[in-house]
């Protein structure tokens, strides 16, 4: 097989973006049919919601934290691209986004414990 | 020369699309040699079979480029020095493109493209008229200048990780020549081009990898000519005409 | 597979979710400190026209966003057929508008 570059950072970014992208977009229906439970009986929000007192079930929300955080933040930094002129510091950008969104990933969590 | 007897392990790729394999050969390694010069070694003296394309050695006619060690590079102006890996090379086809025989892609789509990003110019005057006057302070004709030096060597083509995925997508070269026209004072094409370079295949489907610009070898910057044309397709978008 | 049209609702969308994501993040932030309940949330939303209009435009934008966007990775993966994308990007976007209008009327009314 022939090999091609692999893990430039910036492709690397784009990957994420993807990944966070993908995810969240499947999380979404699932978020919304939780909260529509309230609409029934909130009762029945209350039973699902219970679960998120789980130490696992905490982590995996600061975990959705992170990819909503690095999928906007990463986003801002193509926007800036394709409308603002052009930048030579792409991959600064890119990594302070990453660490922006580790940021807010990790203050959620020291919040939610 | 110190290095006279060293020799490099060079693997190259023998065969068409799908159907080839590596083959390693032991060139005498130079100073100040070039992976084309490697290349030519190994087609003079180890496989006369050997199928490459080159022309002008100097880097100005776009003909030579491959992967070496799974980057697209220009192989006449790559120093082996600065790319070897282990005393190694692996020298392979441009990706994105047919391969025809051993190191030689088909560019038939990468030049159908640029044709089909309206990438001809489409002049306002003919020979007979004065030349036009265009100040080079001219902030258009600035953005054509700081892309107009492409050699069509299709290493941003092949570097173009949307192409690999959108095979349909016009890819960086293209676009890039599509907006150094768009700039072009000259050139009266500028509605039809928008149309068709915003249109499928067009400037919309660029994920801003920049690939594109991390490997031209004449540092031109695609992503951002290609951004150009993003706000081009914007603005005729929400307000209509230029 | 795009072309201006879907470009623009999807870098449109995106520039429209921007702050709203960012209230969204500090809301989680702050809501999550003594842990989640029913009663906690309904009473900050419920009722609340800001919050109504806050969600209802982020429902609206993440539909179209998250549509537009899954369409192009669909492609890209060879999983959607050019044939195909149409239809999958109205269905993906109803789908979740629908859910989201249907959450927003659940916690908001």
């Amino acid at each position: 097989m022939m090999r091609y570059r692999k893990g430039d950072d910036l492709r690397i970014a784009s990957l994420i973006h993807r990944f966070s992208g993908v995810v969240l977009a499947v999380f979404l229906p699932v978020h919304f049919y939780v909260l529509g439970l309230a609409l029934s009986d909130a009762a029945q929000l209350d039973g699902f919601l219970k679960w998120t007192d789980l130490a696992i079930v905490k982590i995996a929300e600061a975990g959705l934290v992170l990819l909503l955080a690095l999928h906007m933040f990463g986003g801002l930094r193509l926007l800036a691209i394709e409308f603002l002129p052009w930048s030579p510091r792409q991959k600064t950008f890119a990594a302070a986004a990453i660490a922006i969104s580790f940021f807010v990933s990790a203050s959620f969590f020291l919040s939610a414990v | 020369m110190e290095n006279i007897n060293r020799k490099l392990k060079v693997r190259v790729w023998r065969g068409t699309q799908g159907d080839g394999t590596f083959s390693t050969y032991e060139v005498p390694a130079q100073e100040s040699q070039t992976i084309l010069d490697v290349v030519t070694w190994i087609q003079q003296y180890a496989e006369p079979t050997l199928a490459y394309r080159f022309a002008c050695r100097v880097g100005m006619c776009g003909s030579c480029a491959m992967n070496v060690n799974g980057i697209p590079r220009w192989t006449c102006r790559t120093h082996v020095q600065k790319v070897l890996e282990d005393g190694e090379l692996e020298i392979a086809p441009l990706r994105n493109l047919p391969v025809v025989k051993d190191l030689v892609t088909d560019m038939s789509e990468f030049f159908d493209k640029w044709v089909g990003a309206e990438g001809r110019f489409h002049p306002s005057a003919t020979r007979d008229d004065e030349i036009a006057a265009i100040s080079p302070a001219d902030p258009k004709r600035a953005n054509a200048n700081a892309a107009i030096e492409c050699i069509n060597c299709a290493v941003c083509y092949s570097a173009c990780d949307t192409i690999a995925q959108n095979p349909a997508y016009f890819g960086p070269a293209a676009l890039n020549r599509a907006w150094t026209l768009q700039n072009d004072e000259r050139d009266t094409a500028f509605k039809s081009r928008l149309e068709t370079i915003s249109g499928r295949g067009g400037c919309t489907n660029c994920h801003s990898h920049q690939s594109c610009m991390t490997y031209c070898p004449n540092e031109l910057n695609p992503t951002e000519s290609i951004a150009g044309l993003k706000r081009m397709t914007t603005r005729s978008f929400l307000f209509g005409g230029r | 597979m795009i072309g201006a049209r879907l470009y623009l609702l999807q870098r449109l969308s995106a520039l429209v979710m921007a702050p709203l994501v960012l209230g969204h993040l500090a809301t989680m932030i702050y809501a999550v400190q003594n842990g989640l309940s029913a009663v906690e949330i309904l009473s900050r939303t419920q009722g609340s026209i800001l919050w109504g209009l806050f969600y209802g435009l982020f429902v609206i934008a993440v539909s179209i966003h998250a549509a537009i966007g899954l369409r192009i990775v669909l492609f890209e993966w060879g999983v959607l057929p050019v044939r195909r994308l149409d239809l999958f990007t109205w269905g993906a976007g109803l789908l979740l508008f629908f859910l989201g209008a249907r959450a927003i009327v659940a916690v908001v009314m």
